[in-house]
């Protein structure tokens, strides 16, 4: 290679080398504000800060959403599996939205600890599945758990859920 | 070898020799791009089965996913045109690049697009400004730099030069439009097709959607050498070759 472009070479490396550090560095010092939401956890720590418009992001709870039969008031608990986050929203829900999925509300706390959303958001999994495939894997999985201990909290559920979700095609 | 190498590589250079041959496998290519597209689209949106959650309107994935990823891997095709233009200062490397542009601006901007119409019925919003999102839309502005940069210089030395130096610091974005669904907490859900480990979805899902990625492929493919051709008559105009074939 002649000189002139070995130079040229170097300086192409140095571009992207000095550009991939730079913006690597900022990336990693930005990380904490690049994430879309809170969880639970994050909330209940004190790292979210209290009296502006926050997103909080967590699976919605099993059997823990309420809905009042004559407007569009609903009421459900978020979590992460080490916290919980109980959720009012008066609108209308994606249609994604259900229990055991995972959902992020863009909102504020009210003073009786309850979080005011003002929109809420269904945030979907990678999986993609024909329906009865999926109730084929229900069907396997309510057997499984069938035998397990009954009343288990909510923390063993994701857990399962996310087992269950995580698992691939072969 | 390494001579026959060599001597492709400049030969390969001229857009005379590049312009002859491309003209020869653009009907193949044509063909089968097209090929691939109608029978990925056919197969992924009426034969492929409607998923348990989404139902139907998942089947935006298969454009989605492909023309998502041809704006990411067009990125990496534009600045290697541009690194090869700045060390070999090869005239036909600087033509790829500034053709490999609105191309990859406008598969960027449709992967947005789709994007977006597929967030409304799933997510419940058209546009979140999460970092999946957020980066693919600095991808956007990354190529309408280039194309901006490409148009603001008179002397063709310079544009070149500076267009190659922003493709390749652009290139930083790349990694992180990938890893973004698993660095941080977004609303996009992380990737479903793995290079690693096994896809989760499934394979009657799948194989319509890696016709459609292979097809887009050869589409883009077809896209960048018929720009290019257009580049190489724009610039070449007054050659005696190309007057030739005018006449």
């Amino acid at each position: 290679m002649k000189p002139a472009r070995r130079q040229r070479l170097q300086l192409v490396i140095f571009i992207v080398s000095v550009a991939s550090i730079g913006i690597g560095l900022a990336v990693y010092a930005l990380r904490d504000n690049i994430n879309l939401f809170y969880t639970p956890s994050q909330v209940m720590a004190g790292e979210a800060p209290e009296d502006t418009r926050i997103r909080v992001g967590g699976m919605v709870v099993t059997d823990s959403f309420s809905r009042q039969e004559d407007s569009l008031e609903a009421l459900f608990d978020v979590t992460d599996g080490a916290a919980n986050i109980r959720i009012h929203y008066n609108g209308i829900l994606p249609d994604l939205f259900s229990e055991g999925e995972a959902a992020v509300a863009i909102g504020r706390w009210t003073s009786d600890g309850i979080f005011q959303a003002e929109e809420v958001m269904a945030k979907h999994d990678e999986e993609y599945t024909p329906p009865e495939v999926a109730d084929a894997m229900e069907k396997a999985h309510s057997q499984r758990s069938g035998q397990g201990v009954p009343g288990q909290d909510t923390s063993s559920q994701d857990n399962q859920g996310q087992e269950n979700s995580g698992k691939p095609y072969q | 070898m390494w001579q026959f190498i060599k001597k492709w590589f400049h030969r390969f250079g001229t857009p005379r020799w590049f312009y002859h041959t491309t003209s020869r496998w653009l009907p193949w290519l044509a063909l089968v791009s097209i090929g691939l597209l109608v029978l990925g689209s056919i197969w992924g949106l009426g034969f492929a089965p409607e998923d348990a959650r989404q139902g139907n309107s998942y089947r935006i994935i298969y454009i989605h996913v492909p023309i998502s990823v041809l704006a990411m891997v067009g990125y990496y095709i534009m600045a290697a045109a541009g690194a090869v233009a700045l060390i070999w200062k090869i005239k036909l490397a600087d033509m790829v690049m500034v053709s490999a542009a609105p191309i990859g601006a406008a598969f960027t901007f449709l992967a947005l697009l789709t994007g977006s119409i597929w967030g409304k019925p799933t997510w419940g919003t058209y546009w979140v400004w999460d970092a999946r999102i957020t980066s693919m839309l600095v991808l956007l502005f990354l190529y309408l730099g280039v194309i901006a940069l490409n148009q603001a210089f008179t002397s063709r030395d310079t544009a070149y030069k500076a267009c190659a130096i922003l493709s390749l610091v652009g290139t930083v974005n790349i990694p992180i439009i990938y890893k973004s669904v698993d660095w941080w907490y977004t609303l996009h859900q992380p990737a479903t097709i793995k290079l690693t480990g096994a896809s989760t979805i499934h394979p009657d899902m799948l194989k319509p959607l890696l016709v459609m990625i292979v097809g887009f492929y050869c589409f883009y493919a077809l896209l960048l050498i018929l720009h290019t051709r257009v580049e190489i008559l724009r610039r070449e105009r007054r050659s005696s070759w190309v007057k030739g074939l005018i006449r």
